[in-house]
């Protein structure tokens, strides 16, 4: 049998040809999602926020009646209310803010959610109550700041953990890839508004580990090659390793991304928004474990040398033994 | 690398046997099929998100803990004090700005009286400081303070009591499986599987059940009870929503110490009042709270009372003989509904502070019913299309890949279910992503094993470089995800949990299908065939 290969053998593309261009249109992309994330601001879901959200599908309808339902919840005097199809266009969210005075009386939150089903459910035969939540303040400013943590620390421990295992030049280039990843997966959200909700964090924390472990493996390619090759020079050297691992990092990206679109499109529209920053994910992770974490080794000046063990005392004094000198 | 003895074989088959095989109970549950009775049936829960129920956050007010221990202080040194059969005279008591403080009258009394009140305080646990601080200023004033240690140590227990009592009015409602956990100092996990509707749960949770006779003040001044000032001794206390004599006044005056409380009852029921046919609830003492009553009634006969559930007046019916049978009716503004939740939450005991919802979150069965059906067929589609693209890239060794791969899968079902973790929606996309770096780690050694045989190694060579050098990245790769997951696990919440518990599960079978098992059947395979070439 014939196998299919993805990749044909031995590429010899010079990707490292093209590292000032690609620096250049990753920092303006990154310069342009923090300026979205910071003007248009993410869409915030009652997980940080607070409020009350409740989620509808109605059943027999090709679309949401959205315009129609906008009206009704506003007219029970609750404020207006903000509404989302997610996954499916007859698949609704309708997130409110929480009356004033409900933190001392939680029965105003739940009069409120009552309302506003009652008068869905009167107004629309098909609608179906898929679920409500009811996140007070205090919880919410909680859930933001432990997703927070989360979120920096892992960053930080996995940087030091490369570190350790590499060179403080790999640790610099892993964080700057991961940097980089993360703010045009947050870019994505802040141009498309979708809902940035706690099921939003995993998704995040998936693509920082996925771009660590693509930058990873070209690494280590190179660290390998690093002690191979003394003599080559070193942008020769980068394009050696990621051509190397070109038919892996295309292979991988497209076994996940296969897993991701059929998730996406087949699975439970809940985690839509979660499969579709992921699969963005993927691919700003592919293109910066070749773009960003290789070019900045050539930056901070990484050598074969890096990787030669400094000789300590005991190894000098075993060396000039064997030398035959006291 | 490629050596097998006999021993490691038949370990690393009966690990990959006894993980399978306790995903089966769950896999014959969610397919409808029987599972024999008598076998073990460790099973996976299915998340509040995919079986559909609700979670309610609670949380309590730890300053009303620290006003009851006032109160209950207060009334303390009052019988204490008068246990001294006059020796000590004290005056003055006040209880405010979270201390109580009163003076001694005879200032020679001051260490007397110091014995009297110390057998009052204990120990706060085993933190080695009192529960209550004695101070005397200005020669004759005490102040107590309850400290920091005990108001903690008293917020525990309230917690834990509250726990109880939440955990017996949950089951009065007959729904299945609740789970209730503490969570941090002064909260409290409440999840329901499978509940519809939470507001009858909700409603049973937010009412505290204190209940409480008061004498009425029939001499407080109407007009000063309206304005909510209470005469020396008396307490203004409002009426509920719809009670009978609300209408003429919004307050009413009672006398603040004296009373009894409803605590020690033997059982409560829903009834009907007789002549009116109202819903009622009739209360049954025990012996001890049944004397109480009887001598408050007796002392008391053609006085009114009131009854106050929850710092709001019932009813303030007139005595009009004393009720010695140990047994009441309290009536109110009730539907049935309300006065069967209000007999529940009496039968399993007031709550030691009051609680209220932070968050919850509700999710209908069909959203749930329909996530798993999804997410399954999400799962298959995106399993197959995986195992046919390692399949035409590989050939055999993409069998190989394949196979590890459905072990895995029943693997971490097996895990989950024997460490009896949940599963939830984020963990099907955990899951999803596992299977994505399963299959990472397969690529990664056969292309190592593609690039040594066209460096020209033989074949045995090829493949013991492959997994030696690619096992190397595959560790390192899957220590970042180890290192990311346990910090989702340990900081996260709620869905990311889950996805956290899938992940690393999925992370330590991955390694042990996709380079041990994989390992195993290639080295076997070659020692059989012994084939000069590699298609790969």
């Amino acid at each position: 049998m014939r196998l299919l290969k993805l990749v044909p053998e031995n590429t010899n593309i010079g990707f490292l040809r093209w590292q000032w261009p690609t620096t250049i249109v990753s920092t303006l992309l990154m310069i342009a999602s923090w300026v979205l994330i910071l003007t248009q601001g993410l869409n915030l879901g009652v997980d940080f926020v607070g409020g009350q959200m409740i989620r509808v599908t109605f059943t027999q309808s090709a679309a949401a009646p959205v315009a129609a339902l906008r009206g009704e919840v506003a007219a029970l005097g609750y404020g207006d209310p903000v509404i989302q199809t997610f996954g499916a266009p007859n698949a609704i969210s309708i997130r409110m803010r929480l009356p004033q005075g409900s933190d001392k009386n939680a029965t105003m939150a739940d009069t409120m959610a009552k309302k506003i089903t009652a008068t869905i459910k009167a107004a629309h035969a098909d609608a179906r109550l898929d679920g409500v939540d009811s996140v007070s303040g205090k919880v919410s400013k909680e859930l933001g700041w432990t997703a927070f943590q989360a979120l920096g620390l892992a960053a930080i421990a996995i940087s030091i953990y490369i570190w350790y295992r590499f060179e403080w030049q790999f640790g610099v280039g892993a964080l700057a890839s991961l940097v980089h990843d993360v703010s045009l997966t947050l870019g994505l959200f802040a141009v498309t508004q979708m809902e940035f909700d706690l099921t939003t964090v995993a998704a995040i924390l998936t693509v920082i580990g996925y771009s660590l472990n693509d930058t990873i493996v070209v690494y280590d390619r190179i660290r390998e090659n690093l002690k191979k090759f003394r003599k080559m020079d070193l942008s020769e050297l980068l394009d050696l390793s990621v051509n190397e691992t070109l038919s892996r990092t295309v292979l991988t990206s497209a076994t996940m991304l296969i897993t991701l679109i059929a998730l996406m499109l087949l699975g439970p529209k809940v985690i839509f928004s979660f499969s579709a920053a992921l699969i963005l994910g993927i691919f700003v992770c592919t293109y910066s474990s070749i773009y960003m974490a290789a070019p900045i080794l050539i930056w901070l000046k990484v050598t074969s040398s890096s990787f030669v063990p400094t000789e300590t005392t005991m190894d000098r004094q075993e060396r000039l033994t064997r030398e035959g000198r006291p | 690398m490629l050596d097998f003895p006999r021993w490691k074989q038949l370990w690393f088959w009966f690990i990959t046997l006894v993980a399978c095989a306790s995903a089966l109970p769950s896999i014959c549950s969610v397919s409808g099929l029987s599972w024999p009775s008598y076998l073990p049936a460790p099973r996976i829960n299915l998340g509040l998100d995919l079986a559909g129920g609700s979670h309610l956050l609670l949380e309590a007010n730890p300053d009303q803990v620290v006003s009851q221990r006032l109160e209950g202080m207060e009334e303390s040194v009052r019988t204490h004090i008068r246990q001294s059969d006059g020796k000590v005279q004290i005056g003055d008591i006040s209880n405010k700005d979270g201390a109580l403080s009163f003076m001694v009258q005879d200032p020679g009394m001051v260490d007397a009286t110091r014995d009297l009140i110390l057998p009052l305080t204990s120990g706060a646990g085993l933190t080695g400081k009192r529960d209550w601080d004695i101070k005397v200023v200005d020669t004759t004033r005490f102040v107590l303070t309850p400290t920091k240690e005990g108001i903690d140590q008293a917020v525990s227990a309230a917690m834990d009591t509250a726990t109880e009592v939440i955990r017996k009015r949950i089951d009065a409602l007959g729904t299945r499986e609740p789970t209730i956990i503490r969570q941090g100092a002064d909260r409290i996990v409440v999840q329901v599987p499978g509940l519809k509707d939470p507001s009858a749960l909700k409603a049973l949770l937010g009412q505290t059940a204190k209940l409480e006779f008061k004498l009425v003040d029939t001499t407080a001044n109407p007009t000063d009870v309206a304005q909510g000032i209470a005469e020396p001794g008396d307490e203004i206390v409002p009426f509920a929503e719809g009670a009978h004599g609300a209408a003429t006044a919004p307050a009413i005056a009672v006398k603040r110490l004296g009373g009894i409380k409803g605590d020690q009852l033997t059982d409560a029921r829903q009834g009907f009042e007789q002549r009116t046919n109202q819903p009622v609830v009739s209360i049954t003492f025990n012996q001890e709270g049944g004397a109480k009553f009887a001598k408050l009634t007796t002392d008391n006969v053609n006085r009114p009372f009131a009854i106050i559930l929850d710092g709001k007046v019932l009813s303030a019916p007139n005595i009009n003989e004393p009720i010695l049978g140990g047994s009441a009716q309290i009536s109110g503004n009730f539907t049935v509904a309300s006065a069967n939740s209000l007999a529940i939450a009496l039968r399993s005991g007031a709550l030691p502070v009051d609680l209220r919802v932070v968050e919850e979150r509700t999710v209908g069965p069909d959203l749930g019913a329909d996530s798993i059906h999804k997410g399954v067929i999400a799962m298959a589609v995106g399993t197959g299309l995986v195992v046919l693209l390692m399949l035409v890239t590989y050939g055999r060794f993409g069998v190989y890949a394949n196979l590890a791969l459905i072990i895995n899968v029943l693997m971490i079902l097996g895990i989950m279910a024997a460490l009896g973790t949940t599963l939830t929606l984020p963990g099907i996309a955990g899951f999803v992503l596992t299977i994505g770096a399963a299959v990472d780690a397969n690529v990664l050694i056969n292309e190592r094993i593609r690039e040594e045989r066209k460096r020209g190694r033989r074949v045995f060579a090829a493949v013991e470089n492959g997994y030696k050098e690619a096992s190397r990245t595959i560790y390192d790769a899957n220590t970042t995800h180890i290192i990311a997951a346990t910090l989702m696990f340990a900081f996260g919440s709620g869905p990311v949990k889950g996805f956290a518990v899938v992940l690393m599960i999925g992370i330590v079978t991955s390694v042990f299908t996709a380079v041990f098992l994989t390992r195993m059947w290639v080295a076997l395979w070659l020692r059989k065939a012994r084939p000069a070439d590699l298609n790969i």
